[in-house]
């Protein structure tokens, strides 16, 4: 904490000033000039255009679309990530190092690969295309195949932070459980949830931020029919490629609304993970 | 109750920890497992919990197959040298743990489960700690509700796994008389685990010398002693010997030094 009275470990006041002084530029020109821009333009016009351009059945039909595919993504992978974590970090058998790579690869491939590799599998002409016509069903190019491509591009977010939290805890409290006489549940419910509730949580939000973020996989399997298959960041594009730009970036604000409100959660959770390690803390050298 | 291992043998990948180990632990008994780490001692007392399993040989209660029988259904007390406290519970609640997990049937009302708790506090002298986290608790008094959490359950066999190894030398000197004694006041049957010859002597009624996954002797402390039966056991006797003649000078862990070597050889 104390590094700038460190005269070991520390640069001299030009160097520190001049480091500082590039990394609030690079932050400034990367991050925060963008994002004033995005407000600036949707405001252009007005508060009345803005909200013309939200209060639009298109608009809104993206929205619920968007929040639509979140909130079957979201759970879906809350559920498939505890599972994945749970039985890398809790058993050994063959093929582990094998399901921790296929765990990673929605954040090697690329999105558009994502979405194309589902038009292959559900397309008109791809394996399981005929037989979903027969049966009148629809994947591609309709909200199905948009939520498994939201799926598939945000596996990785809850698995990747619990696996290193649950593999350094270990299985001592589980297996104590078991002697006790609590079936697998209850030591799920009772003990390890409890244990991993905030990297869970933490996960949940960045998976969520993802979620309603992902662009190339949708992009591919949309369709980009209006009102029906557009989530917003779709929304924004076909707005912004007709050159209405108080209404791109109006929809575009929205958006990042969404992901203020997630950034200000996660740091919420941030918070409050790290209060409870640091009653923990004092806890223990209160004790000593 | 009594335990009866069965020509157990059990293989790691590349690594054969226990060679058809067979052993009678009788009922009220109070035995110790002594070897070196990697003895095979911890692996032989996961199975009798039933949290690893065998690969040949049987495990008994009272000379009811046990083998494939669920850890949770065993009524076993199993005491982890980390006491492996639920971290987000009081020590209440980690003491009631077993009970309250019990099908609705079988569980004791709240005012039972209450009382039952306050007697374990008692019990392990831990009377007006209760409401503390696992985190607020020196090393010996974690180790003391762990123990109070497994006899909530009233479990028919004790196996406890090095569970003074983590403590300072004055608090393991302390807990294991007091085990002793608590054992001798309530009648239960315990397998435990050490490495610490010291501690074994002391404690047990017999103890079981293992080696590379071998049992080299059984016996009471003072037959172990007046007639090692293999040169392992000599060894390691002489080593503790050794250990005992320090244990006057205050350098107590300057101590394990011989033993440690004699173990190695």
């Amino acid at each position: 904490m104390s590094a700038a009275s460190n005269p070991v470990i520390t640069e001299t006041r030009g160097v520190r000033v001049l480091l500082i002084a590039l990394a609030c530029l690079f932050l400034g020109v990367v991050l925060v000039l963008p994002l004033a821009v995005v407000v600036g333009e949707a405001l252009a016009k007005g508060l009345g255009a803005w909200w013309a351009a939200i209060d639009e059945p298109n608009a809104l039909a993206a929205l619920r679309l968007t929040l639509t595919a979140a909130a079957i993504a979201v759970p879906a992978n809350l559920v498939f990530g505890v599972c994945a974590a749970w039985a890398v970090a809790k058993f050994e058998f063959k093929g582990k190092q094998l399901l921790i790579t296929l765990i990673d690869l929605p954040f090697a491939v690329s999105p558009v690969i994502a979405g194309l590799i589902y038009v292959l599998l559900f397309g008109a002409h791809g394996w399981f295309g005929p037989a979903l016509a027969a049966h009148d069903l629809k994947v591609i190019f309709a909200v199905p195949g948009i939520v498994l491509a939201t799926v598939f591009v945000t596996f990785p977010f809850v698995a990747r932070e619990l696996i290193p939290v649950m593999q350094a805890q270990g299985s001592d409290e589980e297996e104590v459980a078991a002697t006790l006489g609590a079936s697998g549940w209850q030591t799920f419910w009772r003990v390890t949830l409890p244990n991993i509730k905030w990297a869970l949580l933490y996960g949940v939000i960045l998976c969520n931020a993802r979620a309603m973020g992902e662009f190339g996989a949708v992009s591919v399997v949309s369709g980009h029919i209006r009102g029906l298959t557009n989530t917003l960041p779709l929304h924004v594009e076909i707005l912004y490629n007709e050159y209405n730009f108080v209404a791109a970036f109006a929809t575009a604000s929205l958006l990042m609304l969404l992901a203020l409100i997630t950034l200000v959660l996660k740091s919420l959770v941030e918070a409050r993970a790290a209060a409870a390690a640091r009653a923990a803390h004092k806890a223990r050298e209160h004790n000593s | 109750m009594s335990v009866s291992i069965q020509a157990v043998d059990k293989q790691f990948v590349g690594f054969h920890a226990l060679h058809g180990v067979s052993l009678e632990v009788p009922s009220g008994g109070l035995v110790a497992l002594l070897g070196p780490s990697g003895c095979g001692k911890t692996t032989l007392l996961r199975i009798v919990a039933g949290l690893d399993r065998a690969d040949r040989g049987r495990v008994l209660f009272d000379g009811e197959d046990m083998t494939a029988v669920h850890a949770r259904d065993r009524r076993i007390g199993f005491v982890f040298q980390h006491y492996a406290l639920f971290k987000h519970m009081t020590v209440r609640d980690n003491i009631a743990f077993g009970l309250t997990v019990k099908p609705r049937r079988e569980r004791p009302t709240r005012a039972a489960i209450a009382a039952r708790v306050d007697e374990l506090l008692g019990l392990v002298q831990l009377e007006g700690l209760g409401g503390r986290y696992p985190v607020q608790l020196s090393g010996g008094q974690r180790q003391r509700v762990a123990l109070a959490r497994a006899l909530a359950v009233e479990p028919r066999v004790l196996l406890l796994d090095e569970p003074f190894g983590a403590l300072d030398a004055r608090v393991r000197k302390e807990l294991r008389r007091w085990l002793r004694e608590l054992h001798d006041s309530l009648h239960f049957t315990s397998l435990f685990v050490t490495h610490d010859l010291d501690e074994a002597l002391e404690v047990a009624d017999q103890v079981v010398v293992m080696n590379a996954g071998r049992i080299e002797q059984q016996g009471t402390p003072e037959a172990l002693c007046a007639d090692p039966a293999t040169p392992f056991v000599r060894d390691f006797l002489d080593g503790a010997a050794l250990a005992a003649d320090r244990v006057a000078s205050p350098a107590r862990v300057a101590a394990t030094g011989p033993l440690r070597l004699a173990l190695s050889m």
